[in-house]
């Protein structure tokens, strides 16, 4: 891990970065992002969503996220809703994957029994919010391919401004745009562009704190919905990095257990 | 002070016509500004609350204006192996069109099913070009057995098949519209291009929006020209003055660029309704400047200088021809009381352009006159003869008349009621545009244009699983779908009894409600985390989870079954779900509407000027009583022409109910002229009774019938329009205008003689 980031530094530095294609750098920057949020080993947390539509209506989704950081492949999560009321204890069980679909299961404790999520196509809403499915699973640096745009001044914060384009077919975007701040190399801003390339959705993160000294959690995710004028957003509380969680935890039969 | 007026006008013709001319053409300049509407809610005034329900439903859902692919292989079937790769094609390229959102397809459809424990959520036609014959013929008959598919997008027959794209347009700039229907355009051709034996008709609000201006600038191509040509020909027939005829001709076409630059100065956006302004304001320019000339041509005949005779002309037509631009501006304007903006509108653009041909009629008519050599022709343009023999005709039947006439009059009255209101957006447009033609395929073979939609809510957050709200809104669709007319009902509750019998290894007898609330919410939740981008159901559930769009599509049907239909949705909903009652809302409730609220609307307009109207006849006619007969023939001609209607056409709707207020101000000028002249001859001649109407119809009554010619040919040609809209009012308002001049003829002058009073 070390020498990763050592190797890193030396080739983020601007003597070598010149030599370096767009592609290149901009896939530089997202392992860079990428390892230095590596060794967290497991986090809790609790989540809150606030929906509304254009109308103004709000909503609530209240849940708790479990993650597990797996070496080697995608980071395993599991998310257990208390709100609305009539999906309480509903538990999701994800292991994302760096290549192929992630694996889903959701527990449904009005039925008991844990249903494999068996579509090949999950780009759809995450409870009915402005954040699809893909948009808050484990952003493995597989998932896309990349090209750096610019360095560029964001809210204040010098950043690079990064272009992905998603591996998989079914995903619901051509590219998305990131501001990722230089300095911290944590992402800024996420703009992304459906599939006829034109602007759908804007991601702001908000209020990063610092765990163990390394880690960056931004406290509110705000996504707007440009074309429908609908938003989400996502508050996250109460984390608790190396809180003792293991694979065990995160197992079918772990599933139902959750609520 | 006028003549001093018109004096400078004669003597410095050539800056006088400088003047106008440059000040029109400077008013004119603003036509760089005109703009096409083309979003059918023009017709909806932001007050209207037919149109806040439906902008409520639409900000609490998804916007559903749409853009509807009717694809109609020649073969006949839409589940053969090349069809269903063209439909598959064209539902992954629609997701390309600008503000597409959402696209739905038979291809695209979210089958769901259960394979051991699992739910396979997948779309139902994945590689068309690798199923066998057995799974082509497995698929077509899921897909016209599903509830969500059938009649909405396959035919029961499989043998046409949609592709519905849900666009949300921004509504910022007017070349969304456009852009959207060139794109979708162009991706019909391509397909038949590739696919010869495919025809694809294109439908939808969007397709509606982008014919609005292109059906409106077709009239304008086929109506102005024949308008023209009729103009000329009866300047040339009556006036016999070329001169005459090219200074008329030009102060029509100063005016209609003076008319269309003030809009666009104003910002008034063009709809059907007013590219009909040219040839309304045309018409009645035409009367002010006949008037002038024909009694300038008179005098010259009569051997008066040049000079003279226009500014004779001038002295006795000032105050009848203002008088009568007055009257006829503030029937124009009480169109203001419409609840239709374009027919505000046009009512603004007709005043506007009316009291600029007076204007023009006044300083650059005679300038042009006085410059350009005119020859004083032997003979009088119109024979007064026939109309003295007409006079005879009228006094000596005068009883006969009296009351023949006010029993026809009674009679047309009475038949009134038998019009029925119908308003079916359609049908705005006639057979010859392509979008009509096109939804007319769609109706007959596919789905319906014509929606009511209800978001039914259940009270509570997450109340939409529920068993007992679900049962009640299954229960709603059961009673929509047993009504007639209806093809197709939307509702949630198909979705939950699929998942809940693919929850039970798709066991048939588990085809129902679930009866736990927890249960429902929860399949629920693992079919959307299953669903794609684009294909959620959003558009069908608020984000509370507390309502449901539920949505009834209808056969083509008169506004007036439809709105039966949804009374009668309305009773169900009061006797058995009164705590989710809610009016529906859709277009084409909002169109069923319309009609009525306009008409309403227009009373009051109507009656307003009406009133004002006869205010100042009373006072320019000096005469109370004469003032309140004046009332007679300027309301019975409506009355006469809506009962005719109702006898013959039967249909009234939004456009019909501007006719009133539109033809109140032109039928007054002919009564204002007749009476004038009858005045004239009871107060400056002593004349009795009868004398004076011999003396108004030798005086004016040539002038009358050939104006009421001029504009009922006017308005007539607009019942060549491609727009219902503009061909029922056109003709609707010279029917008035015909039967007014009747009433002037026929049924005025008696009463004249019995009710006129010794000394007036």
């Amino acid at each position: 891990m070390k020498l990763s980031l050592i190797l890193a530094t030396l080739l983020l530095t601007p003597a070598v970065t010149l030599a370096m294609t767009a592609e290149e750098r901009g896939l530089e920057i997202a392992k860079e992002v990428d390892s230095r949020d590596t060794g967290f080993h497991d986090f809790k947390a609790s989540m809150t969503m606030l929906l509304k539509n254009r109308h103004g209506e709000e909503s609530l989704r209240d849940m708790r996220n479990q993650t597990l950081e797996v070496e080697g492949d995608g980071d395993k999560t599991l998310v257990v809703f208390d709100e609305p009321r009539d999906v309480k204890g509903t538990a999701l069980l994800s292991f994302s994957h760096k290549v192929g679909d992630d694996d889903q299961w959701l527990y449904l404790p009005a039925l008991k029994r844990v249903k494999r999520i068996a579509s090949r196509n999950k780009s759809g809403p995450f409870m009915g919010s402005e954040f699809a499915y893909e948009d808050i699973s484990s952003q493995e640096v597989e998932k896309y391919t990349y090209k750096f745009i610019e360095e560029s001044e964001h809210d204040g914060i010098a950043s690079y401004l990064v272009e992905r384009y998603p591996v998989d077919p079914n995903s619901g975007y051509t590219r998305q745009q990131m501001w990722v701040d230089k300095a911290r190399y944590i992402p800024i801003k996420i703009d992304y562009y459906d599939r006829k390339n034109v602007l759908l959705k804007t991601l702001v993160f908000r209020g990063y704190q610092q765990y163990l000294d390394q880690y960056w959690r931004a406290d509110e995710m705000f996504m707007e919905n440009h074309q429908t004028g609908k938003s989400t957003l996502l508050t996250w509380k109460q984390y608790d990095f190396r809180s003792g969680l293991t694979d065990a935890d995160f197992n079918k039969n772990s599933l139902k257990r959750a609520r | 002070m006028s003549e001093s007026f018109f004096r400078f006008v004669l003597k410095h013709k050539i800056l006088v016509i400088l003047l106008t001319v440059a000040v029109s053409l400077m008013m004119g300049s603003g036509v760089q500004h005109l703009r096409f509407n083309n979003d059918y809610r023009m017709f909806f005034s932001e007050e209207n609350p037919q149109l806040k329900a439906f902008e409520m439903l639409q900000n609490t859902y998804t916007k559903n204006d749409n853009v509807l692919f009717v694809i109609e292989p020649q073969d006949g079937t839409v589940f053969t192996r090349k069809t269903l790769t063209a439909v598959s094609e064209l539902t992954k390229e629609a997701w390309q069109i600008p503000y597409s959102i959402r696209v739905d397809s038979i291809t695209n459809f979210q089958h769901t099913y259960a394979e051991g424990d699992d739910l396979i959520v997948e779309d139902l036609v994945l590689d068309p070009t690798s199923l066998s014959d057995e799974e082509l013929a497995a698929k077509q008959q899921i897909a016209t057995n599903d509830p969500l598919l059938r009649n909405r997008l396959i035919s029961p027959s499989a043998h046409t098949t949609g592709v519905n794209v849900t666009v949300q347009l921004p509504g910022k700039k007017l070349t969304e519209v456009p852009e959207v229907a060139a794109k979708v355009q162009e991706m019909a051709k391509n397909l038949e291009a590739s696919y010869p034996d495919i025809k694809v008709h294109l439908t939808g609000m969007v397709i509606m929006n982008n014919a609005f201006p292109t059906a409106s600038q077709d009239d304008m191509k086929s109506l102005y020209p024949i308008m023209f040509g009729a103009v000329i020909l009866v300047l040339v027939l009556m006036l016999r003055s070329i001169p005459g005829t090219i200074s008329t001709l030009i102060i029509i076409v100063l005016m209609i660029i003076a008319t269309m630059g003030l809009t666009g100065w104003l910002g008034i956006k063009m709809s059907p309704p007013t590219t009909t302004v040219p040839i309304v304001i045309m018409t009645l320019a035409i009367a002010d400047c006949v008037h002038i000339l024909v009694n300038f041509l008179h005098f010259m005949r009569e051997g008066e200088a040049k000079y003279q005779a226009m500014m004779e002309s001038l002295r006795i037509n000032l105050q009848p021809i203002f008088l009568t631009t007055l009257t006829t501006a503030i029937g124009f304007l009480s169109l203001n009381f419409s609840d239709a903006p374009p027919f505000r509108d046009l009512g603004n653009m007709a005043a506007m352009g009316v009291v600029l041909a007076f204007l023009l009629s006044i300083t650059f008519l005679p300038a042009m006159m006085m410059l350009l050599p005119v020859k004083a022709l032997s003979g009088d343009t119109m024979g007064s003869l026939a109309m003295v023999r007409f006079a005879e005709f009228v006094i000596r039947n005068k009883k006969q008349l009296l009351w023949g006439m006010g029993i026809l009059i009674l009679f047309l009255i009475a038949q009134i009621p038998s019009n029925r209101l119908d308003d079916r957006f359609v049908e705005y447009f006639d057979e010859t545009i392509d979008f009509r033609q096109d939804t007319d395929f769609a109706t007959e073979n596919l789905t319906g244009i014509y929606l009511i939609e209800y978001s039914l809510e259940s009270g509570e957050t997450g109340g939409i699983s529920d068993p007992g709200f679900l049962q009640k809104v299954d229960a709603f669709a059961q009673w929509y779908r047993q009504q007639p007319h209806v093809l197709h009902v939307n509702t949630i509750t198909d979705i939950m009894k699929r998942l809940n019998r693919n929850m039970h290894a798709d066991d048939d007898s588990w085809y129902r409600l679930p009866d736990q609330r927890d249960l429902s919410a929860q399949y629920l939740l693992l079919y959307e985390f299953s669903l794609p981008f684009g294909l959620d159901l959003n558009n069908q559930i608020n984000v509370k989870k507390s309502a449901t769009r539920f949505t009834v599509t209808l056969e083509s049907i008169s506004t007036q079954q439809l709105l039966q239909i949804e009374d009668d949705a309305q009773q169900w909903l009061l006797e058995n779900a009164p705590e989710m009652r809610i009016d529906g809302a859709s277009p084409s409730v909002m169109f069923a509407h319309i009609g009525s609220r306009n008409i309403i609307a227009m009373l009051k307009g109507t009656t307003t000027a009406l009133i004002i109207i006869s205010l100042i006849l009373v006072v320019a006619l000096r005469s109370l009583r004469i003032g309140g007969i004046s009332l007679i023939p300027n309301l019975v001609p409506m009355g006469m022409a809506f009962g005719l209607w109702g006898l013959t056409v039967g249909e009234v709707g939004l456009a019909l109910s501007v006719v009133s207020g539109m033809t109140l101000g032109i039928v007054v000028d002919d009564t204002v002229h007749f009476l004038s002249k009858y005045l004239r001859a009871r107060r400056e001649k002593n004349l009795p009774g009868e004398d004076a109407v011999r003396y108004a119809f030798s005086t004016v009554g040539t002038a009358l019938w050939v104006t009421s010619l001029v504009l009922m040919v006017g308005f007539g040609i607009l019942a060549f329009s491609h727009f219902q809209l503009n061909a029922g009012m056109g003709l609707l308002t010279a029917i008035t205008l015909g039967l007014a001049l009747v009433a002037d003829f026929l049924f005025l002058p008696p009463l004249l003689i019995y009710f006129g009073g010794k000394k007036p």
